[in-house]
């Protein structure tokens, strides 16, 4: 018989575990200097919790109690292993005579150490897909199945790019530390960067369990909101509004069939409000900055697609403007074209198809299916038909995701009903 | 910990080189070697000679080949490197960074295994 005492402690410390476990595992990591012995320090303290609080009460500070609990467990196996090893004795005698002074843990302390890991995962040394995989198994706590089953990949491939990644963390010393000012720039860039493949890799259409993918988005999303809080910076926020803006639209994305729906063709009764509201006021504070960046940029356009009740309602010249900008900032290929979409619908097809067909020229985009699909749709409102289909077919060869096939397929099938 | 800085580029761009714009470059070699001394980073360094003038060596069965190359089928050749000592990776980072050959080729830091 469990008194409601005892349950009540036990589900305080499973809301704890999940709430505090990844911050109590960025201090570990710190405080001893592993990342496996910190791993296993949490695991033992949560252990020891679960057994010690609900005899003897939650401890007035949780957090704390875990993470002096694990430092100890983490010497206590030390010295169990220097039975065996000479050399981790010592390390084991330094951990023990720096753990008798007490570890002031308040909440600048704590952020600053959940940064570093953050920091530190995504350091632009390790491979991106290292990083992808280092920053979800530390920072968001998913298992190495559960990565594996949104990568779509083997477990021990998971498993592998992790203990590699720990590896070098270690061999070239890679610091546990938030970066000086000088590398900050780049270094909020590569973590902003595995973000938002973290986000499109949960957002995109492609193969996967559906449920998998989206639960990646929501850890993107979870990832976001923690940056923005962390970090003084524009983009970050940025970051989030662009992908709550995509986020708003999921459920109206595809259809019942999983084909895709094109953002004109949205039911947009279904697109969700408060992620609207809540990015388009993150895209005006980072805005606002004056320090934002491409990613603010893409957010204040999906913005301007969020606030127009009907496709028709667009404010194209707004869009149009905000390429401009960002092709200044970050040029690019793709984002000379949806600037030729946006002043196709601003100045009419001609002057899209116009545009197009000079950035097509230009080489860069022949490969790039939705170069060709675009070209395919403005002809196709010129009634040039032949042209359309050429290239409909260019775009169908190209093209790699089956339910973009689809929609290619069926373009092409109504033109020849005109 | 040390690091060895690899320095890679494109050996054919010296000699193409307008003479000015060479000695601006060996200048900011100097300047940047005085400055890692000062800093205490240097350990050591060297600019190498062409890979023309490279010869390998291998030992097969106890018989010794030697031979000429590396051939020169990348674009970037290795021209030089440093040996550093840094506090870890991203202190290492920042001096490679300083490196000027990092601006038109690639500079490789390697940790020293130390055994």
């Amino acid at each position: 018989m469990t008194s409601p005492f005892e349950d009540a402690a036990r589900d305080r410390a499973g809301e704890i575990y999940r709430a505090e476990s990844r911050r109590v595992l960025a201090t570990l990591i710190r405080l001893l200097g592993d990342f496996e012995l910190a791993e296993e320090a949490l695991h033992d303290a949560f252990t020891a919790a679960l057994e010690q609080w609900p005899r003897e009460g939650v401890p007035a500070e949780p957090r704390a109690w875990l993470v002096s609990a694990g430092r100890f467990k983490a010497i206590d196996a030390l010295r169990r292993r220097a039975r065996f090893e000479r050399s981790v004795e010592a390390i084991a005698d330094h951990l023990s005579s720096r753990a008798a002074e007490p570890e002031p843990l308040d909440e600048g302390t704590i952020d600053d150490d959940h940064l570093r890991l953050i920091f530190t995962c995504c350091h632009p040394a390790l491979p991106l897909d290292a990083q992808v995989a280092l920053t979800l198994r530390e920072v968001c706590g998913l298992t190495t199945e559960e990565i594996a089953r949104a990568f779509l990949a083997a477990p021990r491939t998971i498993a592998q790019r992790i203990v590699r990644a720990k590896a070098k963390i270690r061999d070239a010393r890679i610091p546990y530390q938030v970066p000086e000012p000088a590398e900050r720039p780049g270094r909020v860039e590569a973590v902003l960067r595995v973000v938002y493949l973290v986000f499109n890799e949960g957002y995109s259409a492609s193969e996967g369990s559906a449920v998998m993918r989206h639960d990646l988005s929501s850890e993107a999303i979870r990832l976001g909101r923690l940056l923005v809080r962390l970090l003084d910076e524009p983009e970050a926020m940025g970051l989030l509004a662009l992908m709550l803006l995509h986020e708003s639209r999921r459920s109206a994305r595809t259809s019942q069939s999983g084909d895709l729906v094109l953002l004109e063709d949205q039911d947009r009764s279904r697109w969700n409000r408060a992620l609207i509201d809540e990015g388009s006021r993150l895209v005006e504070a980072a805005l606002r900055s004056k320090r934002y960046g491409a990613y603010t940029l893409q957010a204040a356009i999906a913005g301007v697609h969020g606030r127009a009740a009907t496709a028709a309602e667009t404010d194209w010249g707004e869009i149009a403007a905000l390429y401009d900008v960002l092709g200044h900032l970050a040029p690019s290929p793709v984002v000379a074209l949806n600037r030729a979409v946006a002043l196709a619908m601003l100045d009419g097809p001609a002057t899209g198809l116009a545009e197009i067909d000079r950035l097509l020229s230009d080489g860069a985009l022949e490969d790039y299916h939705l170069a060709h699909a675009a070209r395919a749709d403005l002809c196709r409102r010129l009634v040039r038909t032949e042209d359309a289909r050429t290239s409909y077919l260019r775009a169908l060869d190209l093209a790699k995701q089956e339910p973009e096939r689809r929609f290619l397929q069926a373009r092409l099938d109504a033109l020849g009903t005109i | 910990m040390k690091y060895l800085c690899l320095i890679y580029d494109d050996e054919k761009m010296w000699p193409s080189m307008p003479k000015a714009e060479a000695e601006t470059m060996m200048g900011e070699y100097f300047a940047f070697t005085e400055a890692v001394k000062q800093s205490g980073h240097y350990v050591g360094g060297n600019a190498l000679q062409p890979t023309s003038t490279a010869t390998c060596v291998r030992v097969r069965q106890g018989k010794t080949t030697t031979t000429d190359g590396p051939f020169a089928e990348t674009k970037e050749q290795l021209g030089g490197y440093y040996l550093i000592e840094a506090r870890d990776l991203n202190d290492a980072i920042q001096v490679a960074a300083r490196i000027p050959g990092a601006k038109m080729g690639t500079v490789e830091v390697r940790p020293i295994q130390t055994y």
